[in-house]
């Protein structure tokens, strides 16, 4: 069994109205994907194609109308035992909207610690913030600032040290550098493949830009409203597309070609 | 003589923390029927020089020096004689150009009266044409902006946009907030529809793939400044500054895989509030020497660096 | 420390917005003449034994013509010096508003709280009771409250537990405006990633709210709560001017005013206006702090 299964999932939203019956909308239909460990998966979508609301499937903050999901072969639910959520961690598109801007940045990083009572006491506490702070390249006297005084890029690092204060082994990456400008962008990216690299992580990496999928993805599933069409490995996708949809995808995106 | 001439232009904003030099120094030209890109990071000065063009720089912020010139006359002093009429312009949210409670039809027979002799009927025939001419149904002209989705609202801008027959159309960031495919539809048809009419277009966007589709030319922004400018080929092919150099270098392209480390600028740019002395890129430019720690470079040949500026 | 919050930006526009400051000013002098009442007063208002009937309707700055006593405000029917009267009056006034907006406050602010997290049936029913709570003028339904607290108290605790029915009326009539604001803000801090970064690692709901959401409905809550103070203060004046609030043996503002309209159209006319004035200048002043208030922490809409 593959470190990451997800079996059938389906999602129907229930728009509830005092007046009329209630619709369902379907963002998920049967989805079905493995992550092996150690390896990024990187799932291609528009908005309104249902990667986001998979994201928050995967990571136990919303459950699924049916079929499951299971990380490390622990079943992932909202109400999983809370032990089990020090595997999985998320970093998000927002550089602004991911952190509480009235929490100092040791805190912000620190709370995952706590959540889990993985550091003992105020001294250890700051020494493993200290640490992860370096560890995304950031200062350890930066722990005192607030969110607001950082960049976009140095944000997204705050947050890659949080994701990272719980040891997880699983990281969903939700369009972490979609906000972010170019030269920063290749900051954050070659940061999350040294890190994957270096504690062997594995990366569900949800994006709308092809480019940014090739030089992450291992393998590549493309998601159009909320049915997985077309999944290959990264090399195979780019090379020979099946479904239409991806081709037009290919097609559209406007990739620098410098040759 | 140029469509649009930008001379030495600089604006300030005035703060409690002090004065902040928001455009250093600008110079640059466009041509008629010209596609010409700015690209920057996010607080580099490209947005605000097209809402200088505009004359929409707001107070605190003030324009300080230099001139912009159209078609040889200054519209400094009055930009909204101008704005609108000669020069429009296309945000990222369509919604902000759009009025919510007005159908597409009267919101654009309302600018075509304003800004051209159409009357009437004429008026709404050339709103029927517009029409045809994004790729809508004339028919459409009765719906109201929510009745439209994302793509197709940005394509009611551009209708709106080349309403009024202008010569420039500024364009920022038109199309961050779309999907992909949608993007290449909408910034084909603005292609299509400005060569149509001869219109020039000032493309402000953080995306240099939209860059090297779409555009004719490029200027590049840093901390304020002009850094570079040439043509969209030269830019990406054999650019010359440093920082374009390593712009073009950490942008993903199709050849990388898993296991390229995609090149990197050290550092970030810096904020207005701590521009260093010197060249603005100084601090992590690979090449830099003493006299780019004190000595400003400016736009000699294209390029503002001390040492790339020799062809 | 010190100097660090004298570079702050809301020191910074404080300074540079003279009505903020002044009124900034009037009102930490008057609540400092509320606190300092006994200290400051040249006599005790309440102190029967201290009080001469022939002293009564002296006018301001001049000699009383019978004993020749000289009051600084003038002297009420009783013979009461008006000056102390109305600092501990500032008193009675200042300690219900605080009082009940901060009655108001703790339960608009966890009604909206419960109301925006939790949405579903919880918020409509809360925002259910607000709605129909609005439809009603505030001091409205604080005189309802007051009738249905006399009437459950038995009559001798009456005039002890005056002031907190007051509190009590006045608090439950202005705790809407808290709701709604907080509700408002809760929608939408609740669906920003940093919340889904919390749920994710396992937090309670409960955490979430008091650790996360709490923190940044706290500006608007103080806008809100300034200017709600200034209504406060103006509705329990009212009250005691319709002679429901503060009884004659502790007068507020409002039993003052009252008290003095009687000898308004007789000539003495110092008796109504100088806590009438008193009771101006300090809701003004706390209403024109609350505008700067919201202009700092929401410059978009100045």
């Amino acid at each position: 069994m593959s470190f990451v299964e997800v079996d059938e999932v389906s999602r129907v939203f229930h728009k509830r109205s005092l007046f009329s019956k209630s619709q369902g909308v379907q963002a998920l239909k049967n989805v079905s994907l493995s992550i092996q460990q150690g390896e990024t998966y990187a799932l291609v979508g528009e908005s309104g194609s249902g990667k986001s609301t998979l994201a928050r499937i995967v990571v136990g903050v919303d459950n699924a109308s049916s079929g499951q999901v299971s990380i490390a072969g622990h079943q992932i639910s909202t109400s999983m035992p809370k032990e089990n959520r020090r595997d999985i961690q998320m970093v998000f598109q927002s550089p602004y909207a991911s952190l509480n801007p009235r929490w100092r940045v040791h805190d912000l990083v620190a709370e995952p610690l706590r959540a889990f009572g993985i550091t003992q006491g105020r001294k250890a506490t700051v020494q493993r913030v200290t640490e992860l702070l370096e560890q995304v390249g950031l200062q350890a006297d930066d722990a005192r600032k607030f969110p607001h005084q950082f960049s976009g890029g140095q944000r997204q690092r705050i947050s890659i040290a949080r994701a990272l204060s719980s040891n997880p082994k699983f990281i969903v990456c939700d369009e972490p550098t979609s906000a972010l400008d170019v030269s920063v962008q290749a900051q954050v990216l070659n940061l999350l493949k040294d890190l994957q690299s270096e504690l062997g992580l594995t990366y569900l990496f949800i994006t709308h830009d092809l480019a940014v999928v090739k030089t992450m993805a291992h393998q590549i599933g493309v998601l159009k409203q909320g049915v997985l069409i077309e999944e290959q490995s990264a090399d195979d996708l780019f090379a020979s597309p099946q479904h239409q949809y991806t081709k037009d995808l290919l097609a559209a995106a406007p990739v620098l070609s410098v040759a | 003589m140029s469509l649009l001439e930008i001379e030495d232009l600089s604006v300030e904003f005035t703060s409690r923390r002090g004065v902040l030099r928001a455009l250093d120094n600008v110079s640059l030209t466009l041509e008629a029927g010209e596609f010409l890109g700015m690209v920057g990071e996010s607080g580099a000065g490209k947005s605000m020089t097209g809402n200088a063009i505009l004359g929409l720089i707001d107070p605190p912020g003030k324009i300080v020096s230099g001139d912009i010139r159209l078609q040889g006359e200054s519209i400094v002093k009055n930009p909204e004689r101008i704005r609108g009429s000669h020069i429009s312009m296309i945000f990222q949210d369509p919604l902000s150009s759009l009025n919510p409670l007005k159908t597409i039809g009267a919101q654009l027979i309302e600018t075509i009266e304003l800004h051209t002799p159409r009357r009437g009927t004429a008026a709404r025939e050339r709103a029927a044409e517009l029409m045809t001419q994004i790729g809508v149904d004339a028919d459409r002209l009765s719906a109201y902006p929510h009745q439209f989705s994302g793509g197709m609202r940005q394509r009611v801008v551009i209708a709106l946009a080349m309403a009024s027959e202008p010569e420039i159309i500024i364009a920022d960031e038109p199309t961050t907030a779309l999907d992909v495919s949608v993007q290449a539809q909408v910034l084909d048809l603005l292609r299509e529809v400005c060569s149509a009419h001869g219109t020039s277009v000032i493309l402000i966007t953080h995306d240099m793939g939209v860059i090297g589709h779409w555009t004719d030319r490029v200027g590049v922004m840093y901390a304020g400044r002009l850094i570079e400018i040439g043509t969209t080929n030269d830019i990406i092919r054999s650019p010359r500054h440093p920082y374009t150099q390593g712009l073009i270098a950490s942008t993903p392209t199709m050849d990388a895989n898993v296991d390229t480390t995609l090149y990197q600028i050290p550092g970030n740019m810096p904020p207005l509030t701590a521009i260093p002395d010197g060249c603005a890129f100084n601090p992590r430019c690979p090449i830099a020497e003493d006299k780019c720690r004190e000595v400003i470079p400016h736009l000699i040949n294209d390029v503002a660096c001390h040492l790339r500026s020799e062809t | 420390m010190i100097a660090r919050w004298l570079d702050s930006d809301f020191v910074y526009s404080l300074l540079r917005t003279p009505t903020a400051l002044i009124s900034l000013i009037i009102c930490l002098v008057l609540a400092a003449c509320a606190l300092f009442a006994p200290w400051i007063a040249p006599t005790d208002p309440f102190d029967m034994s201290s009080i001469d009937l022939m002293n009564g309707f002296t006018p301001p700055g001049v000699a009383n013509e019978f004993t020749g006593e000289q009051f600084f405000l003038g002297s009420d029917d009783q013979g009461r010096d008006l000056y102390s009267a109305i600092l501990y009056g500032l008193r009675v006034s200042l300690f219900v508003g605080f009082a009940s907006v901060i009655l108001a406050m703790t339960l608009g602010v966890t009604l909206g709280l419960l109301a925006g997290y939790l949405g579903g049936w919880v918020d409509a029913v809360i925002m259910r009771i607000a709605d129909i709570q609005m439809t009603f003028p505030s001091i409205l339904v604080a005189m309802l409250i007051y009738g249905v607290a006399r009437g459950i108290l038995p009559p001798n605790a009456r005039a002890d537990m005056a002031i907190t029915v007051l509190i009590l009326s006045i608090g439950l009539s202005e705790w809407v405006s808290f709701a709604r604001t907080v509700r408002g803000t809760t929608i939408v801090e609740k669906q920003k990633e940093y919340i889904t970064a919390s749920r994710l690692i396992g937090l309670s709901h409960l955490n979430i709210m008091a650790r996360h959401i709490l923190p940044n409905v706290i500006n608007p809550i103080l806008v809100i709560g300034t200017i709600t103070l200034a209504l406060a203060i103006i509705a329990e004046a009212t009250l005691s001017f319709l002679g429901v609030g503060a009884p004659p043996t502790e007068p507020s503002l409002g039993t003052l005013i009252r008290v003095g309209q009687d000898f308004l159209f007789s000539g003495q006319w110092w008796i109504i206006f100088f806590p009438a004035v008193t009771l101006l200048v300090l809701a003004l002043s706390f209403n024109l702090l609350g505008d700067w208030l919201r202009d700092f922490y929401n410059p978009r809409l100045s």
